[in-house]
């Protein structure tokens, strides 16, 4: 089955976090384009979970196990401690209920992965210092029509994995496929954060 | 590109006898049997193409084609199955089979008992899934199948495509379960007794031995198939196709046919207890209560899933309630948790429990790619 040779920057970023020979679990898989591609090069057993029936068809034809259901409701389909991953890629920020899918990830899994777009991002505070909500390539969205509901920055992310207890094993800031090591939180525009239980 | 550019076209049955006595769940043996049916496209050299469709309660082994070019009816699933459709017998050896205890042409209770001369009528056996899914694999057998590509099924069928993975787990690689259930629910045992009381309690009934007495219980049969037509529509599709509309325009006063649903329902029971057999009806309803993979397993599915090998997919449709995509998952739920390859999709449809045989665009979509990776697999 032919996979994607090469994947989009922040996906990579992912993938290179995923054990070969895991158990991966993708929450908003799309297309498939990250199973697809870990299946191909790291022999992962994985599935996909997605809102989208055309999404879920896609991913069938890419060879990938997609699981039709929406995130909001939990994670109902998978024990505990099933995985040894379960990534979240630029959809907390999307979610209502955004604590309660951090706790379900990490109950069927092992390891979260989760990436987000940073609020604090400089060009999104310069925005706002000129007067308006922030549109870019990360948050291509006007206020009005946004989906992205619960924003937030870095420093909010660690606090509320502090207020669960849970432990941020790793934490990766890039800007336009590059990592941000100086200043992150200013100078980062998408965050991707391992976290674990305690 | 002519109207059937996309038809098996005229097709006909054929039939196997298979005279190796057939044990049975409940416990007796059928000493010899026959069973009808179709075969579109061609198996490979490898013999590694073939597709089972595996027909719910009223269907049976015409899947695909007409009888003759004049025939007003195609087969129950041809929009699915032909040239190009989704399960596109370009590329797949497609099998339609009418199961035991079936009134289509294969061994049942109307059929002649070798042993007496006369209609088996009551003395018929209850066959259950796990036996038909057993009489399915010497059909395999004979055509040279030793191992379907997929196993298909809706309904009554998908139950059987899931014991196929299950019984067999060397001859399936893959199992596609459509609107189906790991077993039935309380509310759906009750649906199916109420269908065989009308039966059994029609004076015409006989006792299961009406063949004799030259009478067909169709009271029974026709109450039996409007209460089942209910539940395989939905409350929304059934609003929108009829509404409240009235035959006449206005209000009679009587307990004549005066709404449209009410005519609509019993021209489907009319037309229904006119070839459906009411054993069978009887003995295929009992099918559908009794399975229950999990049972041998102490209640649990994922044991009962442990030994399968084959990809799955499993769907379910918005609407259905009769086999609502609950049951769909807890399907899921299991393979999942007993480690097995599957994908899940929630259909959106107003056609109810029917629209395992309707073509909403994402279903179709759906079949397509999932089969159009079979036949990547098939052809590798």
């Amino acid at each position: 089955m032919s996979a994607p040779a090469s994947l989009r920057p922040d996906l990579q970023m992912i993938a290179d976090w995923v054990t070969p020979r895991s158990r991966v679990l993708d929450l908003g898989c799309g297309e498939g384009d990250l199973l697809a591609w870990l299946q191909a090069h790291k022999q992962v057993s994985a599935y996909g979970v997605d809102f989208d029936v055309n999404n879920v068809v896609r991913c069938v034809a890419a060879n990938v196990n997609a699981i039709q259901g929406d995130l909001e409701a939990g994670l109902a389909e998978f024990e505990d401690q099933r995985f040894d991953h379960v990534v979240l890629s630029q959809t907390i920020q999307a979610m209502h209920n955004t604590e309660q899918i951090l706790l379900e990830m990490l109950r069927v899994g092992r390891e979260a992965i989760v990436t987000f777009p940073n609020f604090g991002y400089w060009e999104n505070r310069w925005q706002i210092l000129k007067g308006r909500m922030p549109v870019s390539d990360d948050m291509p969205y006007q206020w009005y029509n946004t989906p992205n509901i619960h924003w937030c920055m870095l420093g909010d992310f660690d606090a509320l994995c502090a207020k669960n207890g849970l432990r941020v094993v790793e934490r990766v800031v890039m800007t336009g496929g590059r990592r941000v090591h100086f200043l992150p939180n200013l100078r980062g525009s998408l965050a991707f954060y391992r976290v674990t239980r305690g | 590109m002519s109207s059937n550019a996309s038809s098996v076209g005229i097709v006909s049955a054929q039939r196997a006898l298979f005279d190796t006595p057939l044990p049975l769940a409940g416990g007796t043996v059928l000493p010899s049997y026959e069973l009808v049916f179709e075969t579109y496209g061609q198996l490979n050299a490898a013999g590694s193409n073939a597709i089972l469709i595996c027909h719910a309660l009223s269907g049976h082994h015409h899947v695909a084609g007409r009888y003759s070019e004049d025939d007003k009816a195609a087969g129950w699933w041809d929009n699915m199955i032909g040239p190009g459709k989704p399960i596109d017998t370009n590329h797949f050896f497609v099998v339609g089979v009418n199961n035991l205890g079936g009134c289509h042409g294969s061994t049942g209770p109307s059929s002649i008992d070798p042993a007496t001369g006369q209609p088996w009528g009551s003395r018929f056996p209850v066959v259950t899934v796990p036996d038909w899914v057993t009489a399915q694999a010497r059909l395999a057998d004979r055509l040279g199948v030793a191992r379907w590509a997929a196993v298909i099924g809706g309904s009554l069928g998908g139950m059987q495509a899931l014991q196929w993975a299950i019984n067999y787990p060397d001859r399936v690689a893959n199992a596609l379960v459509i609107a189906s259930a790991p077993k039935l629910s309380a509310q759906n045992i009750a649906f199916n007794d109420v269908a065989r009381q009308a039966i059994i309690t029609d004076p015409d009934f006989c006792g299961g031995d009406f063949y004799a007495q030259g009478t067909i219980p169709r009271r029974g049969l026709r109450l039996a198939r409007m209460l089942g037509h209910i539940t395989y529509l939905s409350d929304d599709g059934m609003g929108e196709k009829f509404g409240r509309m009235l035959r006449s325009g206005e209000y009679k006063f009587g307990y004549d046919v005066e709404f449209e649903i009410e005519s609509y329902l019993r021209y489907q029971g009319d037309k229904f207890s006119d070839y459906f057999d009411a054993n069978t009806y009887l003995l295929m309803t009992k099918a559908l209560d009794y399975f229950d993979p999990a049972k041998d397993y102490d209640g649990d599915l994922v044991a009962a899933l442990q030994r399968a090998t084959a990809s799955f997919m499993v769907a379910s449709f918005t609407s259905d309630w009769r086999f609502s995509p609950e049951r769909s998952r807890e399907t899921v739920k299991a393979l999942i948790a007993a480690g097995k390859r599957v994908s899940y999709a929630e259909i959106e449809s107003v056609h109810g429990h029917d629209a395992f045989l309707m073509t909403d665009e994402p279903y179709m979509n759906l079949m397509r790619a999932y089969l159009q990776r079979v036949a990547k697999e098939v052809a590798a």
